[in-house]
């Protein structure tokens, strides 16, 4: 159970190694963390030294999000050991260059498979869990990109797109449950998975969303922007002609 | 019915299925206590203590439905037996006209019997009677088997006092025999005085208070420089007869406790408290006060419960609502005293109304918080900047001194927090599996601070 000032308890990081997500684990830890699990599909990847300190568990496990029979008992699984779970931090996810994904559907249907159709099950599974101990957070990594999807990224645009639409309609079916869901917009994100590629505007990075998102939580907000700025932007953006959209190189 | 539910300070909410039940029947309770489902129950009064003790994610809460009109008072004795759910403020209202008061009175008239005795609760009256507990002379106790307890001082004492200050977490208390205070008036005879400083102030503490029934101080916290901590210190007693004026004296059991105005279910603006207006009103509350009065005559809600006056006055800190942090620590551990209130101070956390109060002796109840000591409230808005930081600082200075931390008002501490502060811990959790092997009673703050068992 999270106490009065917003601090939980146990945190559950679904993506182990993303590094958003840590950034996140980090700024929510306080003395009052009693266990971190950290979830993810190599947990031989994943460093949980920084974490541990006393009278506090770091659970490093395997979590496939493609493998979505096993999401349930996963769940299940955590709470056995555990009890409650009071944050849950969807930030698992892919990305690849359209290019790539152009010529190779089966490698497209696998990334929107991961990024949206394991997010929904495992999203699923952690809301039933909510309900069933009356409380509970959902933060989930959701991304610009699904706002209004560009050409230059469509195959990823459309994953978050989808899982974006997913948790606020989520959030919406647990009111009045004691759960809810945060969803979190970042634009372009200074990290591993984005190493390599051309930084967009506004690039932030993930120690960044991390204070942005657990200021989120604390004030029961229900979207966290990253930068702030990109909510107004995207507003616009979102009622361009296609004719403009298609042009900008974005 | 699931309901949000939240403590007074309406901070972290969980959805729990309230039941409401009439105390009297006590088949039907005893049906509802065997049919708990996985993640139990635990009872719930008004709702007045700040963090999550009366609320349970996922399980159940029973309230206890009661009527003031089932009150039996034995005059003769000095006693009354009152059903758990029936609140200090019906019961006041019944009591006073009557010539008798209750014999611990909290802040607030909004509490249950059952509360109170579940929070062992506390007033201006600790240094020299103890708390409400010290004042039961027998309750009986639903079990989580379904049976009903008789339990008091000399009968099953070890289950009594377990319950004393348990939250909750022994069984559902139906009745109570309270022994009541007679009194001449319905009024108190007050006397005021200003201290500069907090060293003065415990020095007028210690040397004053054993000649007052009861006695209270306000600390600015938010005062700076050479006026940090600076005080009104009012103590009292209850009138008598010929204290009063003679119009006053035609009716001296005259009672009168109702609400004034409310604070509108219209949430404010979340900085309507804030450092600035809490500040302006420290500095009114401490200049209507004056230097010194004596013998000022005034009544028993205004005396006992100013805050009553005003309705929901916790909407006050709109929707991040706000936290209560009380600790006590032994007399000798001053400089932690200090240590806290001047990191208070410098941190500028806005803080409402601190009150300093001078415990006396301890019962014997192993949960219960008030020990020798010095004991300070204040509430402050649980979206200040850093209060995590500062909080779970300031926790430390409490413990190491020896000091704990009040469960009624807990929404914030940890596991260790508690065991560090109750070191018999061990021992009430074991007279309470005695009577509950399975862990039936349970709520977020017994989940939260793993009361039960580690």
């Amino acid at each position: 159970m999270e106490n009065a000032l917003g601090e939980p308890q146990t945190i559950v990081l679904l993506g182990g190694t993303s590094d958003i997500g840590r950034a996140i684990v980090d700024e929510l830890v306080s003395p009052v963390t009693r266990t971190i699990v950290l979830a993810a599909r190599r947990p031989d990847a994943v460093e949980a030294g920084p974490l541990t300190a006393p009278e506090r568990t770091v659970d490093v496990v395997a979590f496939d999000a493609a493998d979505t029979a096993s999401h349930a008992g996963f769940v299940q699984d955590l709470v056995a050991r555990h009890g409650d779970l009071d944050v849950v931090v969807v930030a698992f996810g892919q990305l690849a260059e359209q290019d790539d994904l152009d010529d190779d559907p089966t490698a497209a249907a696998a990334l929107v498979h991961v990024n949206y159709t394991g997010a929904v099950s495992v999203g699923l599974a952690v809301a039933a869990q909510f309900r069933r101990q009356g409380h509970g957070r959902l933060v989930v990594l959701s991304s610009v990109a699904g706002e209004r999807v560009r050409k230059s990224n469509f195959v990823y645009g459309s994953s978050k797109a989808g899982l974006d639409g997913f948790a606020q309609g989520l959030g919406d079916a647990l009111a009045g449950s004691g759960a809810s869901v945060l969803v979190v917009r970042p634009g372009f994100v200074h990290s591993k998975m984005t190493a390599g590629l051309k930084a967009a505007p506004l690039a932030t990075t993930p120690t960044k969303v991390a204070a942005a998102t657990v200021a989120g939580l604390r004030r029961g907000r229900r979207t966290v922007w990253v930068p702030a700025l990109l909510r107004p932007m995207f507003a616009v953006f979102r009622h361009l002609p296609g004719v403009v959209w298609r042009r900008l190189d974005l | 019915m699931v309901t949000l539910l939240t403590g007074w300070g309406r901070t972290n909410p969980s959805a729990t299925e309230v039941l409401e039940h009439g105390g009297e029947d006590v088949d039907g309770l005893a049906r509802i206590v065997k049919a708990l489902p996985a993640r139990g129950g635990v009872a719930r009064g008004l709702g007045r203590s700040y963090g999550d003790p009366a609320q349970n994610g996922g399980g159940v809460v029973v309230r206890l439905v009661d009527s003031v009109h089932d009150v039996a008072i034995d005059a003769a004795a000095g006693t009354a037996t009152v059903p758990a759910g029936v609140s200090l403020d019906d019961l006041l209202a019944l009591l006073v006209p009557r010539g008798f008061f209750v014999p611990v009175s909290p802040g607030t008239r909004f509490v249950t019997v059952g509360g109170a005795i579940a929070s062992d609760i506390h007033g201006k009256n600790h240094h020299l009677e103890g708390s409400f507990g010290n004042h039961v002379r027998r309750l009986s106790l639903l079990l989580a088997d379904g049976t009903v307890a008789e339990l008091g001082p000399g009968e099953r004492p070890d289950l009594f006092w377990a319950t004393v200050g348990g939250m909750g977490l022994t069984g559902i208390i139906l009745d109570a025999t309270i022994r009541l205070l007679p009194i001449e008036t319905s009024r108190c005879s007050v006397d005021t005085e200003r201290a500069d400083d907090l060293d003065t102030l415990l020095t007028m503490m210690d040397e004053g208070d054993r000649f007052y029934r009861y006695s209270v101080a306000w600390i600015d916290l938010m005062a700076t420089g050479s006026r940090l901590g600076r005080a009104v210190l009012t103590r009292g007693e209850h009138a008598t007869v010929d204290q009063l004026r003679p119009k006053q004296a035609v009716d001296p059991l005259v009672y009168d406790a109702r609400q004034r105005i409310a604070v509108p279910p219209l949430v404010p603006p979340a900085g309507f408290v804030n450092h600035t207006t809490i500040k302006a009103f420290n500095e009114l509350w401490f200049r209507k006060a004056p230097r010194r009065r004596v013998a000022q005559i005034v009544s028993i809600p205004a005396y006992f419960h100013p805050l009553d006056f005003v309705g929901s006055w916790n909407r006050m800190y709109g929707r991040a609502g706000f936290v209560q942090y009380q600790f006590v620590v032994p007399f000798g551990q001053e400089r932690a005293l200090r240590a806290v209130v001047e990191r208070l101070s410098a941190t500028g956390t806005p803080n409402f109304i601190p009150v300093l109060k001078r415990f006396g002796a301890a019962n014997p109840a192993p949960l219960s918080f008030p020990r020798p000591g010095w004991a300070l409230a204040l509430d402050i808005p649980a979206g200040a900047r850093d209060l995590d930081a500062l909080l779970h600082g300031l926790d430390e200075v409490v413990l190491d001194a020896g000091g704990r931390h009040y469960l009624a008002k807990d929404a914030h501490t940890t596991p260790g927090a508690i065991r560090r502060g109750y070191p018999r811990l061990d021992e009430w959790r074991a007279v309470r599996a005695s009577v509950d092997p399975a862990g039936r009673w349970t709520s977020d703050q017994s989940r939260r601070l793993r009361l039960l068992a580690d």
